[in-house]
């Protein structure tokens, strides 16, 4: 083939920037130091880490305190939200205390659950949790806000019970905002556990990270990280983007 | 018998407010009755049937009906949930299964959407939205169906349509019926009897019973001649504009 006339497909253009972004790493592997391991070694890294190594159990532990704390901050969360949203008193009354939650750094609200609560499962979940329920908080309020009451009205006038009323015609309205907050918590909590496992845990993934950056080990930190992020892509292909795609159906 | 008994001292929109949306407005409509709305817009119609729904419980005054009456309500917008099917939408008004299997669908095929059951209400035209609202009005069976300006924004023949069809309904099933509309002759083809309004504060101003033989047409001549009529002997009927006047001429 000469030259190409249509431009790549958005798939095709994926793979050239993949391609390209290993062929950049390999090439300041050769060049550089012990410090940059290239992307094959890093993969042979991975798999001895993960036949061999502790990687698989680390990354059980990670995810379970993801999936703790994603499930506590969201519940939590949308609930502070949307009270707040529907009612000013609320709104104003708690405020002040969200934005003070949304500024608290997350390595002080760690180590203040660690030392509150001592240095356990509970703590660490629960230190988690709190970093992600402010901005939760702030998104579902955003979306009681914006609740379409005329749809709500049509809810009165059937006499719909709480749960279906709710099922039917006050929740739907809420998934684009549910949806964003899941989005963007998963992404933070995952970073945010971490930082909690290195602290205060002796397994899961930011705990291994922490042994190996004190033996000077980059590949196995590359391996870890490339196989955390690996299982987040998959739960955002295989979880998230099925669900959205269900709950907007009626978009299409 | 009587369906409904309204005496509505007054309702304002805000507190300390000067000017009430309704004042002094009373009436009572037999059980059974179509009975129509007009009135100038602004004059409180639409605020008038929230009351009556049940919606709206900031005001002074005393509505009166049966505790657990069955209400079915016509938005002026068909305000249908977008992310439920047609089927659903219509299935919302009944109690959740076991009971009334194939209702939705039967009142859904009866209006010609046999084929749109399962679509989303943003793939239907606006008629056919109307006529799932409808349905969904009417599958629960209600002793008192509410209706505001539902045929409004529709072509001529969509809206007639709907028209038959609303009296195909009420004819069988014979609900009370509440029809709020700005357009006399939809008013005069429908109603047993039609009450006018003033312009704010609303107040009835003309209680007219309506003695036509159906089935009638709102471009018929019994619908013309008698909107003539009307016109010659309250020529300001319509205008809202002297309260007093017709007022006087309705007692």
């Amino acid at each position: 083939m000469g030259l190409v006339r249509a431009p790549l497909s958005e798939a095709g253009l994926r793979l050239v920037s993949a391609l390209l972004l290993l062929a950049l790493w390999q090439a300041a592997a050769l060049a550089g130091s012990t410090l940059l391991p290239g992307p094959v070694t890093v993969a042979r890294t991975l798999i001895e880490d993960a036949t061999q190594g502790p990687l698989l159990s680390d990354l059980g532990y990670t995810l379970a305190r993801v999936a703790a704390a994603f499930a506590v901050a969201m519940a939590a969360g949308s609930a502070i939200g949307m009270l707040m949203g529907r009612s000013r008193p609320v709104d104003g009354l708690f405020d002040l205390w969200l934005v003070l939650g949304l500024n608290v750094p997350a390595l002080v609200i760690i180590y203040l659950c660690y030392l509150w609560i001592g240095l356990d499962e509970v703590a660490a979940v629960a230190a988690v949790a709190l970093n992600k329920v402010p901005q939760t908080a702030v998104i579902l309020r955003e979306g009681a806000r914006s609740l379409d009451t005329s749809l709500l009205q049509v809810a009165q006038v059937l006499r719909l019970p709480w749960g279906r009323k709710m099922r039917r015609a006050y929740l739907p309205q809420l998934y684009p905002y549910f949806m964003a907050a899941t989005r963007s918590g998963l992404s933070l909590i995952w970073k945010i556990v971490l930082v909690v496992e290195l602290v205060g845990r002796s397994n899961g993934v930011g705990f291994r990270l922490g042994l190996y950056f004190q033996f000077f080990d980059v590949a196995n930190i590359l391996a870890y990280s490339a196989s955390f992020i690996a299982v987040m892509l998959a739960i955002e292909g295989l979880v998230i983007r099925p669900l959205e795609r269900r709950l907007t159906r009626w978009r299409a | 018998m009587n369906a409904l008994d309204i005496a509505i001292a007054a309702k304002t929109y805000r507190k300390n407010s000067d000017t009430p949306a309704l004042a002094n407005l009373a009436f009572t409509v037999p059980s059974g009755q179509f009975l129509c709305i007009i009135g100038p817009s602004g004059c409180g119609k639409t605020t008038l049937l929230s009351i009556v729904a049940g919606l709206d419980r900031d005001f002074v005054g005393t509505v009166g009906r049966a505790d657990q009456t069955r209400i079915g309500f016509v938005f002026q917008t068909p305000r249908l949930m977008p992310w439920l099917s047609a089927r659903d939408n219509v299935r919302l008004a009944l109690d959740p299964p076991p009971g009334n299997e194939g209702r939705a669908e039967a009142l859904l095929r009866e209006m010609n959407l046999g084929n749109q059951l399962d679509s989303y209400p943003g793939h239907l035209s606006g008629g056919q939205q109307r006529r799932v609202a409808l349905a969904r009005a009417f599958v629960n069976d209600p002793q008192l169906l509410l209706l505001d300006e539902p045929f409004t924004s529709l072509d001529a023949p969509t809206a007639q349509q709907l028209r038959d069809l609303l009296l195909a309904l009420w004819l069988r099933q014979r609900p009370t019926v509440v029809f709020v509309t700005h357009d006399l002759r939809e008013a005069l083809s429908l109603g047993d009897r039609i009450l006018f309004l003033s312009a704010a504060p609303g107040r009835v101003v003309l209680d007219l019973p309506v003695e036509l033989a159906r089935p009638r047409s709102p471009d018929g001549p019994a619908v013309e001649a008698a909107r003539k009529r009307l016109l010659d002997l309250y020529p300001d009927l319509l205008s809202g504009l002297d309260k007093q006047r017709n007022a006087e001429d309705a007692a």
